[in-house]
Order: structure tokens, then sequence, then C-alpha cells
């Protein structure tokens, strides 16, 4: 029986259709679309409310309160026998002039208690501020000046209304004194809200208001130019070897279903396996980059083969026919025109599996690159850390000010990742090549 | 055996056999899709091969540059020589064998490079060309040879993948060309192309002829019997007849050939 044998037989309005077959056909394929739509707005829902969420907390992690302030550089504290020479001035107590600074801008304070408060307004990173500006300019010496020195991170969350003002002294971070201070410069106009590069720019601090991402950007990067270095030759030769010129048996049918099972291996037991061969065979140092590269790399491995073995299976037998029948050798047809022509997908599946390897936290974590490092790392043998890494560093932080950071590197990473995959989407467009 | 009758006729006596194929069989794994083909192909001649699908005829164009080498699971028995070197000796150099015995596909298959890129290529590997100048010198000839050269004067330098259907394919014959090989094979040359282009290809081929061997297979029973001096018919493995193609065509002396010919059965 078919659904049209029984339709009067003049109309093909939907609406004059009575047959049951045929309504349930509609109803069912309607209910279907609905629920295709739903299911992809449930998605992008998630999706704003992740990124709502991330923004909105992470966004005041690239802005930090300055207090500015007439600092006297006095020469008889920074440099007393006047010899201006490099050490004298990095050794100088730059502390003792921020502590002079805030008194003489609140003389009415003396007590020690209080006293410990009021300096406390000022970040203990603002000393280190001045020591640069004096080693930079080392005429200021003498001068009085007004400079805008970093806020403690405290006051900084309260500038930005993390902290509140209502809930009762006891339960809060800034003291009702501290608050007044705060107020007093503010009501001044020495209270500003400035563009924070030294999020940008800096290594990882105890300070939330001094800490910066560089250091682990930098980390990030040496790391992922070990994987791809380790990783990228190593998979295409594999690729290329596996699709064109192994043989097709049991042992090559084994290769492939474990390359396939190693690209679904958990990342924590690369981890593991790092830890064991890197760090106990081979006695790398810990923490660097180099290790992390290496341990990555076998992670991105199985991801790049597969991409490489799947781009090479696309380049049509025709072209490998036409290279062999002009009598190139295997060789050259596979170098000169497979490799070429299958470049662009080994090059996505490479973005992608690097891009994968820039979000790992796990494995690095079992292999210690979860130390805390203020320098930058300058090659691939220092101690670093990597963007993810330092977002777990900082949301384990108990600062209130680590939230926003954490936040923060999480937008910065997440932008690293979105121009990654942008440069796959935009390398394959542009290079895809149908036959 | 007939063949060999047919090829010992004394008015093709003077032109020497370059590739003669003695009881070849070729299995892909278990299954053996060819048995036993004994085949001489003469010098300056062109041979078609025709028969329906599935016949053996294409397997057998393969065997005679080591194409099937490609091929998993083949295997190839019986001998194959050309000019009396056996060329399934483990000693040949497979990659000699081709530059010698040149291949245009069934599908034209240019490179994705430039007209110019795609002929120059295996002067380029095979390291013919001495200078820019000679490499421009056999481009230009090779692609006069397959009168293609008036058509893309101009554009050298654009895609090769940009041409129509015919004007590709005499790309793919200009690019076997400037190998400059002696034998040349054609699998179904003009299936994927229009009468107009075909009737070009086909005056092509007929002008190949006076410097280069031919082996063509095809479909068009027409086609071989308008170019081709000489026809082996294929059928389930085997030759059934081979003679020269007027006879053939004319007076078939097999009653499958005279079925096939006829548009009985295939």
């Amino acid at each position: 029986m078919t659904d049209t044998a029984n339709l009067p037989k003049k109309s093909l309005f939907r609406e004059d259709q009575d047959s049951p077959n045929l309504l349930r056909r509609r109803r069912s394929e309607k209910t279907f679309r609905r629920l295709g739509l739903s299911a992809i707005w449930i998605a992008l829902a998630l999706l704003a409310t992740l990124f709502f969420s991330i923004v909105s907390k992470g966004y005041s992690a690239f802005v930090y309160t300055t207090i500015t302030l007439p600092v006297h550089f006095d020469e008889k504290v920074i440099d007393p026998k006047g010899t201006r020479t490099l050490d004298d001035l990095r050794s100088a107590s730059y502390g003792s002039i921020i502590r002079d600074t805030l008194q003489t801008e609140f003389p009415e304070v003396t007590s020690r208690k209080e006293l410990r408060g009021l300096f406390s307004v000022l970040s203990k990173g603002a000393a280190n501020e001045l020591r640069e500006m004096v080693i930079a300019n080392p005429d200021l010496i003498g001068q009085t000046l007004p400079v805008a020195l970093t806020a403690n991170d405290d006051l900084d969350m309260l500038n930005k209304g993390y902290i509140l003002r209502d809930v009762p002294e006891g339960d809060r971070r800034v003291k009702d004194t501290e608050m007044g201070w705060f107020d007093q410069l503010d009501a001044k106009g020495a209270v500003e809200i400035k563009f924070n590069s030294r999020f940008f720019t800096g290594g990882d601090s105890r300070e939330p208001e001094m800490a910066g991402i560089w250091g682990a950007i930098v980390g990030s990067f040496y790391t992922l130019l070990t994987t791809f270095l380790i990783s990228f030759p190593i998979a295409v030769m594999s690729a290329i070897y596996l699709e064109e010129f192994a043989p097709k048996n049991k042992i090559t049918d084994l290769i492939e279903v474990n390359i396939n099972n190693l690209a679904a291996v958990p990342s924590i037991v690369f981890g593991l396996l790092g830890l064991a061969l890197f760090l106990n065979v081979a006695h790398l140092p810990r923490s660097a980059p180099i290790v992390g590269g290496l341990t990555l790399a076998l992670m991105t491995l199985p991801t790049i083969i597969i991409a490489a073995r799947a781009s090479i299976r696309a380049v049509p037998d025709s072209i490998r026919n036409a290279a062999l029948g002009l009598g190139a050798s295997k060789q050259q047809s596979v170098f000169h025109h497979v490799l070429p022509l299958s470049m662009p997908g080994i090059m996505t599946g490479t973005i992608i599996g690097l891009s994968q390897a820039l979000g790992e936290t796990a494995p690095l974590l079992m292999i210690g690159m979860v130390a805390f490092i203020v320098d930058i790392p300058g090659a691939v043998m220092d101690p670093a850390t990597v963007l993810p890494v330092q977002v777990f560093l900082w949301a384990d932080s108990p600062e209130r000010a680590f939230v926003e950071k954490t936040s923060g590197a999480i937008l910065v990473l997440l932008g690293f990742l979105v121009i990654m995959n942008a440069i796959a989407v935009v390398l394959r467009k542009k290079f895809e090549r149908r036959w | 055996m007939q063949m060999l009758a047919d090829v010992e006729k004394p008015e093709v006596a003077e032109t020497k056999a370059t590739i003669s194929a003695r009881d070849v069989s070729v299995y892909y794994g278990d299954k053996k899709a060819l048995n036993g083909v004994s085949l001489d192909i003469l010098k300056n001649q062109i041979t078609s091969l025709i028969g329906p699908s599935g016949c053996g005829k294409s397997t057998f164009l393969r065997c005679l540059n080591r194409m099937n080498d490609t091929v998993d699971g083949c295997r190839v028995e019986g001998t194959i020589t050309l000019d009396g070197q056996d060329i399934y000796s483990p000693k040949v150099d497979e990659v000699l064998l081709r530059a010698r015995v040149g291949m245009v596909f069934q599908k034209p298959n240019p490179f994705p490079k430039s007209i110019y890129d795609n002929v120059a290529y295996a002067p380029r590997i095979h390291g013919l060309a001495r200078s820019k100048d000679d490499l421009d010198e056999i481009v230009l000839s090779s692609l006069e040879k397959a009168g293609l050269l008036a058509e893309v004067r101009d554009r050298l330098h654009s895609s090769g993948t940009g041409l129509s259907g015919g004007q590709q394919q005499r790309l793919c014959i200009a690019r076997a060309l400037a190998v400059q090989p002696e034998i040349i094979l054609m699998d179904e040359p003009c299936s994927a192309l229009d009468p107009i282009a075909t009737a070009k290809v086909e005056e092509l081929i007929e002008d190949l002829r006076n410097n280069y061997t031919i082996v063509i297979v095809t479909h068009s029973m027409q086609q071989a019997a308008r170019i081709s001096q000489k026809t082996a018919f294929f059928h389930m493995g085997e030759i059934v007849e081979v003679g020269d193609t007027e006879k053939l065509f004319t007076s078939p002396s097999d009653e499958r050939t005279q079925g096939y010919i006829t548009g009985r059965f295939g």
C-alpha cells in the first residue's frame, strides 16, 4: 500500500490531505527538524554562557588601579655616596621612599600598627617600579615628581567593585581605615584605572597586581615549538611510509590500529610516560619546555599521523599513476606530487594537534611543569610554565585578585586557540582542491 | 597458434616486433584476470585492444610498462620482452622501462601545475634538458607534436587543470611525448571526451604513428577500425582473435569476434 494510492486524485495542497500515513510522516519530519534546531541552540547558549562568564570575570584583568603620589627621590636614601653605579642604584632601599611618601601624604598616622596598614595601600611591587624608573633615568635622583604607583590588589578589587563596601568589616579583606585612606586619595584624584600592560609583559608573581602572563606565553611557545619540531617530521614521515610504501599486511594493520588507539589514550598517561622516560631515564631538566614539548609531541603524533594519512589518501591515484607513467620513481611521485598536494591537509591536522597540545595541562603536571616560575624563559632548557598550567596555578591561589587573572589568562589562551584554528580553516579553504 | 601465424604474414614481416608477450597470465590475489595471452606489438604501428568490460585488455596494457606493480596483490606470469629484454627480470629498473614505454590514461590527469610545468616535469626528473633553453625547446616541441601548442601558446603558465577535457588529454599526451618514449600505451584515451575532442585526439594518434609505436585500449570499435593497423580481441582474459584490423572487422574468423563487433554482446 502506498501513500498516494488512497489520496483524492485532484488536490496537491497539503491542507487537503488526510491520509494518516502522510500526516505521521510530516509530523515526524517536523519533530526531527525542531530537535536538531534545539540541539544547536542549546550548544550555542552554553557557549555564550561560557564566553560571557569568562569575559565578564576576565576583562578587568586587563586594567589595574594606580595611585599617583608625589615621590621625592631622596639622594640620601638612593645613592648616599653619589656613585651612580648600577649596583648602588639597584640595591638601594626604595621601600623606605615609598613609606616616606605615604607618611607625608597622611601625617596623622603614627602608630606602628596603623602605619603597617598604610604602607599596604600600595603594592609590594611599587618599590620595584621606582627602582626601574631610577635605573632607567638616574637624573630623577633629588627630584620630587608625581608617580603613578600600583595599588595593592585588595584596593584594586575594591576599586573594581569586587570587594563590597557594605560587608561588615570583619568579613572584608580591606579594613575601614584602609578604605578611608583610599577614599581620601580618590577624592584628590590620585586614583586612576589604567591599561595593565604588565599583565601581557610580566612573569608570574606572588602579588596578583604584579603577575603577568608573558612568562607562560613564552613557555607555551617554546613547548609548542619543541612539540612541532619533534612530532611534525616524524608524523609526516610515518604517514607517507604507511600510506605509500608499506605493504598492506597484518603488521601494518596492527600498526594502524595501534596508532588509532594511541590517539585515544588519556593525556595523563603520556605525562607518566614523559616522567619515566625524559626525567627518570634521560635526566632532562624538570619543568623545562623541552620535556613538556617532548611529552606533548608523544600525544600529538597520532593526531598528526591520522590527519596526514587521510590527506595523503585523498590525493587521487591518477596523479600517482601520471607520475609513475612518466618514469618517476615512487619516491619522486610522492615528494613531487602527493606530498605537496596533501600539505594543506597535513598542516591543518598539525595545527589542530598543536592547539590540542596548547590547551593540555594534565601531562605537564606529571612532569613538574607546575612550578612557580617568575623569570621569562629564554630557551627550551629554562624552567618555564605554560598558559593552561598558569591558569591552573592562579585558579588555585587564594587571593581574590587571582580570580580575574585566571579569567584573563583563559581569555588569552582562548585567543591563541581561536587564532590557530582560524589559520587551520583559512589554510583549508585556500588550498582545498576538489578532484 | 593462429595469431602467431598472423604475425608472420609476409606483409608485416618487415616491421619487427618491439614488444612480445608470451603466455602472460595475471592474478589479482586469487582471481585470474589474464590467462596465457601472447601478442606481438609491431614497430610504428597502432595496435588496438578491444573487448567487453573486464576482459583483461587494460590489465594487459598495464603489464607492458609494469604499472601493475603498484597494485597490491597483483602477480604476473609469463614473459614480456622489449627489444629482446625481459621486462619482468628482477634486474630491470621499472623507472627506466616506463621512460621508454609511456602511458596515457583513461581520465585526463594533468598535474595541478602550469601547462609548462606539466610537460617539463618528466624532462626535469630524467635530466633530458641541459639548459633552460633546452627545456623550453622540449616543452614547445612536445606541445606542438600533441597539436596543442597553437591553443595554449599564450598561456603556458596558467594551470593545466583549467583546460577543457580534450585539451587536458592532449596535454597528457604531450607530457608523455616529452620523455621521448619509443612506445606509448593509451588506456581508453577518448572515453571521457566528446566527439569533437575525440576526433582531434584520434587525428593526433594517427600522426604520432610515424615516430612512435602505439598500443591503444578502446571500447569504440569504430575508433579501433579508424586508427589501428592491428587489432586484438580480448574476451574472458584471453585473446580470442588477433590480426590486421581490416580483416578482423570485415571477416572475423571466430564467432565470438563476429558477435562482439556486430554488437550482439559486450
